[in-house]
């Protein structure tokens, strides 16, 4: 009940925003297209301005990857992550959700056709990819939004939070999914 | 990068690293023409809601809740209205709106910040909120479950809702032990 209430709520609440707003301000006598217009503009400079901070990142997280520095990171990750209680299949994505939306996707959508999705990985991959967002990608747009060139502690907290969320989605699933 | 670079040359497979340099190169620039139209979109309507005193009024509200977390942010300055903006399209789970708003709240951040280059505290928070990315509907992960066949395909969202929470407070309890430390 509760679930599909918030599921309606998801689905309505875009369309409902795109209404609802320009209705207010029509009614609070804003020239509502001149007003689109203004923050649209700052929308399309700002967009610009990530540009070259996103082609640095993306670049240097591709050779990571590419250069199979990502499996060796795996491969030597595994170990640790499995005394830790984490199954080896799930080691690529923990390493990947940080960097790579698309990339850790891909992995997700992977594991839930190897293993189904109503199993114990399947699950725990739902949720990981569910309960956090792409760091370093967020880290990069955000802060060179604005150019920021010291990101002072923003990272080990980024990446600190990737972590306890990987960890507690695995326990946290086995958890409530064990029976 | 630079591991990557000397990795792959130690294999032997130098030549991939041009390949995908370039590649994510040009992956960068579609992701910011796709960026453009939701930037322009959202921001359009935030402008519309800013001018029309929507925004104030949800501040108004939402305030002595979220001011506890950015203690350094006047309580009437833009920026609040924009945090707020952008936690609440993160919890709905609106992917492509909390973008948009989330620099346009780094970016009223900027104003208060003495100095350009340097991330100011309050900087630091909203990007812990961001990346664990709090989420009531994760709507992208419920279709692909369906999608691969799942009975039961919602059945995470209570999954997530813990480990996000969790992940969130544990989030903001180092973003503060960092604050206290890199105070010098």
């Amino acid at each position: 009940m509760l679930l599909e209430l918030c599921e309606q709520l998801s689905v309505w609440a875009i369309p409902g925003v795109l209404l609802i707003v320009p209705v207010i301000g029509y009614l609070r006598k804003v020239k509502v297209y001149e007003a689109f217009i203004e923050g649209a503009g700052e929308g399309f400079h700002t967009a610009i301005r990530i540009l070259p901070c996103l082609v640095a990142m993306l670049i240097a997280i591709s050779i990571f990857r590419a250069s199979g520095a990502m499996e060796a990171c795996v491969a030597w990750m595994g170990p640790v992550l499995n005394v830790l209680g984490v199954p080896s299949d799930l080691v690529p994505l923990a390493i990947m959700r940080p960097l790579s939306g698309s990339g850790s996707l891909g992995l997700a959508t992977e594991l839930l056709n190897t293993y189904g999705p109503d199993s114990l990985i399947g699950r725990i991959a739902s949720t990981v990819l569910a309960s956090t967002d792409t760091t370093f990608y967020v880290l990069t747009v955000y802060f060179g939004a604005v150019g920021l060139s010291n990101p002072r502690y923003a990272v080990l907290v980024g990446v600190s939070g990737d972590v306890v969320s990987f960890l507690a989605s695995v326990y946290i699933c086995q958890l409530l999914f064990a029976h | 990068m630079a591991s990557g670079i000397l990795y792959a040359g130690l294999n032997g497979r130098i030549e991939v690293v041009t390949l995908s340099a370039i590649s994510a190169a040009k992956s960068a620039v579609e992701l910011t023409i796709n960026l453009i139209g939701v930037m322009c979109l959202w921001l359009g309507i935030m402008k519309i809601a800013e001018l029309s005193g929507l925004i104030r009024g949800i501040s108004y509200i939402l305030t002595p809740i979220i001011g506890f977390l950015f203690p350094s942010v006047p309580r009437n300055h833009p920026a609040m209205g924009a945090i707020i903006m952008t936690i609440s399209a993160n919890m709905l789970g609106l992917g492509n709106a909390v973008t948009p708003l989330g620099i346009k709240a780094m970016q009223e951040l900027q104003t208060l910040n003495p100095k350009k280059d340097t991330a100011t505290p309050a900087m630091c928070t909203l990007l812990a909120l961001c990346t664990t990315g709090f989420t009531l509907v994760p709507a992208t992960i419920i279709a692909l479950r369906s999608a691969a066949g799942s009975v039961n395909p919602t059945e995470i969202v209570g999954s997530t809702l813990v480990v996000s929470l969790l992940a969130t407070i544990f989030v903001l309890v180092i973003d503060r032990l960092c604050r206290a430390v890199w105070k010098r």
